[in-house]
């Protein structure tokens, strides 16, 4: 009788638990995606209900500072009216966004591509080498790969002054490719291949370029996409590089252009930061699951 | 508590013993002349990464100890006297630190609170995770207009805090601003520090779990005693990454706030970029070097310590 009103109560007990462990996550999650969602809603206002609600925004930069700003800002949630003009304007009217958009495909692009090339071959090494000096070698690319762009790009201005490519797209992209951390997951990932598994392809009388395409390739498929997607977020978002390889404002990626937008166009602006960050969600909605997993296999930094 | 630990050590053992098979089986040594062609595959990358990265940091040191780069004349360690002595660089390492100090904590303790909550029995959870995630996917440059409105003098925040009788912040332009920033790293950072956590969680053996339970240890307990000690390797890697990602804050900060901000924002890379525009190799070499000790140092130890209590994870 006692045992099982005692049951009762801590069915009620968890279920009170559950109920609020999930308002924390429902408003957690709120705050998450609100900043978002906000971008989106916004880019499908035509510009008079944007510079209604936002026009305070840039009103002091517009006459130096000085003038009295009567209006509150009023962030809105959703637009009065759908409007798709500002994305016409953007796709069709202003082809300098579109430009910065191609900007930092031609950045990115080679980037992601090249580095995982070169990360297959040198995470297959390191999956195979053994020995003290690989052991050493493995830990300067940890290092690399840990230094922040305050200590890297000072090394990546002086190659590239030496190369005479300063300037050029090349100054960010060859850096870009032999940044090492593909290597490191990669490597991460390869050395759990059991040893086994090369003894026997060797005794069928593989050859390693056979075990390297037809081991280690193929059981590596889904880190290969993980190790893609995190290299493609980092550098899709870049912005210390441009700031100091460009001297020529035409060449920034839209990552950095999008933040010196003029006042009259906020409203294009929305439109533009959303153009942005399809490609980035696109690729989120798709491979969630190989982005969790290549974020989870790089954890544990030994390996 | 005995009991667990003995456990522990078994299923330590198994692993050990799984792996000591592998490593010395029968034909191991016979089969594993060859190293010509692992060796050639680490060459392209390895040229790579020592001219680019290698090489210019030999330089770059050896620059931080002369004159200027045509004289060459030694000078020792006046470059570094001179930058130490330069208050934009003091100030923008105190900023730098002081964020890093502040936000690299708060990241690793809330993302360690997002990865509990998800690990909870609560419905939807894919989908919160998808939701806690998604920030990280987001360029910074596209919700950078939502932050200015947010933040703005007349913006959103401002208005609820005169609605509530208090005083409006210009956020971006008062020592306020280092508050606006901390939140907006942890927007970005927490959900990629959550998966860190919630893979780390995995790895918690569940028949220890059950023991403890059986032993009528307490939820609180069975928190401290068992699992911050196997996640012990993922805080170190959690705060690693954080500490890595606070360095990248700067992509908010100047997109909000352009080359100048306010003295409370001025960070490191803000301090790298107006160096860099009268290419003062002196200064930029120093710094670059005095940050890469620095990192190094600090790494080290975070290393230093999980060598020493990360012990138990070593499965691979």
């Amino acid at each position: 009788m006692i045992k099982t009103k005692k049951k009762k109560l801590t069915h009620l007990k968890k279920k009170v638990i559950t109920a609020v462990l999930l308002i924390i996550a429902v408003t957690c999650g709120i705050v998450f995606i609100t900043p978002t969602v906000l971008t989106i809603t916004n880019s499908f206002m035509a510009q008079s209900e944007i510079s209604a609600n936002y026009g305070a925004l840039f009103a002091e930069t517009e006459t130096g500072g000085k003038q009295f700003v009567a209006e509150k800002i009023n962030l809105k949630f959703i637009p009065d009216m759908l409007s798709f003009t500002q994305y016409l304007t953007v796709l069709l009217k202003s082809p300098d966004y579109l430009f910065k958009f191609w900007n930092s495909v031609i950045l990115t692009a080679p980037i992601v591509l090249f580095q995982l090339m070169f990360a297959a071959i040198s995470a297959y090494a390191f999956a195979r080498l053994r020995g003290k000096a690989k052991e050493v070698l493995f830990f300067i690319y940890l290092i690399i790969m840990l230094m922040p762009y305050q200590v890297t790009l000072v090394p990546n201005y002086l190659v590239a002054d030496m190369l005479n490519i300063l300037d050029t797209r090349w100054s960010i992209i060859l850096p870009g490719i032999f940044t090492p951390f593909a290597v490191y997951l990669l490597a991460k990932i390869m050395r759990r291949i059991p040893y086994s598994l090369v003894e026997a392809a060797k005794l069928d009388g593989a050859a390693e370029r056979q075990i390297f395409a037809h081991i280690y390739l193929p059981l590596t498929k889904g880190a290969f996409v993980s190790a893609a997607i995190l290299v493609f977020i980092d550098n899709w978002n870049m912005v210390e590089q441009p700031l100091i390889m460009f001297s020529d404002s035409s060449k920034y990626p839209l990552s950095v252009f999008l933040s010196q937008i003029n006042t009259g166009e906020i409203g294009l602006a929305f439109a533009v930061a959303v153009i942005y960050m399809m490609p980035a969600l696109f690729i989120f909605l798709y491979g969630e699951e190989y982005l969790v997993e290549g974020i989870a296999y790089s954890g544990g930094i030994k390996g | 508590m005995k009991k667990i630990f003995d456990l522990s050590c078994i299923f330590n053992m198994k692993i050990r013993t799984y792996a000591h098979n592998i490593k010395h089986s029968r034909l191991g040594n016979a089969v594993r002349a060859d190293d010509t062609f692992p060796f050639l595959c680490l060459l392209p990358g390895l040229i790579g990464v020592l001219v680019f990265f290698g090489m210019p940091f030999l330089i770059v040191i050896f620059y931080s100890f002369v004159d200027n780069p045509v004289n060459k004349e030694f000078v020792f360690l006046d470059n570094y006297i001179n930058l130490l002595r330069n208050n934009a660089f003091k100030n923008a390492a105190v900023n730098t630190f002081e964020f890093a100090v502040t936000a690299v904590p708060l990241a690793v303790v809330l993302s360690l609170f997002l990865a509990f909550l998800l690990n909870e029995k609560i419905p939807g959870v894919s989908v919160w995770r998808s939701v806690f995630l998604s920030p990280l996917m987001v360029p910074v440059a596209s919700v950078v207009l939502i932050w200015q409105v947010v933040f703005n003098q007349n913006g959103t925040v401002n208005v609820i805090l005169e609605h509530f009788g208090l005083t409006a912040v210009d956020w971006f332009k008062s020592d306020y601003g280092m508050i606006v920033v901390t939140l907006l790293f942890l927007w970005k950072n927490l959900g990629y520090n959550m998966v860190l956590f919630l893979a780390g969680l995995q790895q918690i053996p569940v028949d220890l779990i059950e023991v403890a339970k059986l032993e009528g240890m307490g939820s609180i307990r069975q928190f401290f005693a068992i699992k911050l000690r196997y996640l012990s390797p993922t805080i170190l890697f959690v705060a690693i990454m954080s500490l890595i990602n606070s360095f990248k804050v700067f992509r908010e900060v100047y997109l909000l706030t352009g080359d100048y901000p306010y003295s409370s924002l001025y960070l490191l890379q803000h301090f790298m970029n107006n160096t860099f525009r009268t290419l003062d190799y002196q200064k930029l070499s120093s710094a670059a070097v005095i940050m890469g000790i620095v990192m190094v140092i600090i790494i080290g130890t975070l290393f230093i310590i999980e060598n020493r209590f990360g012990h138990e994870d070593e499965n691979d």
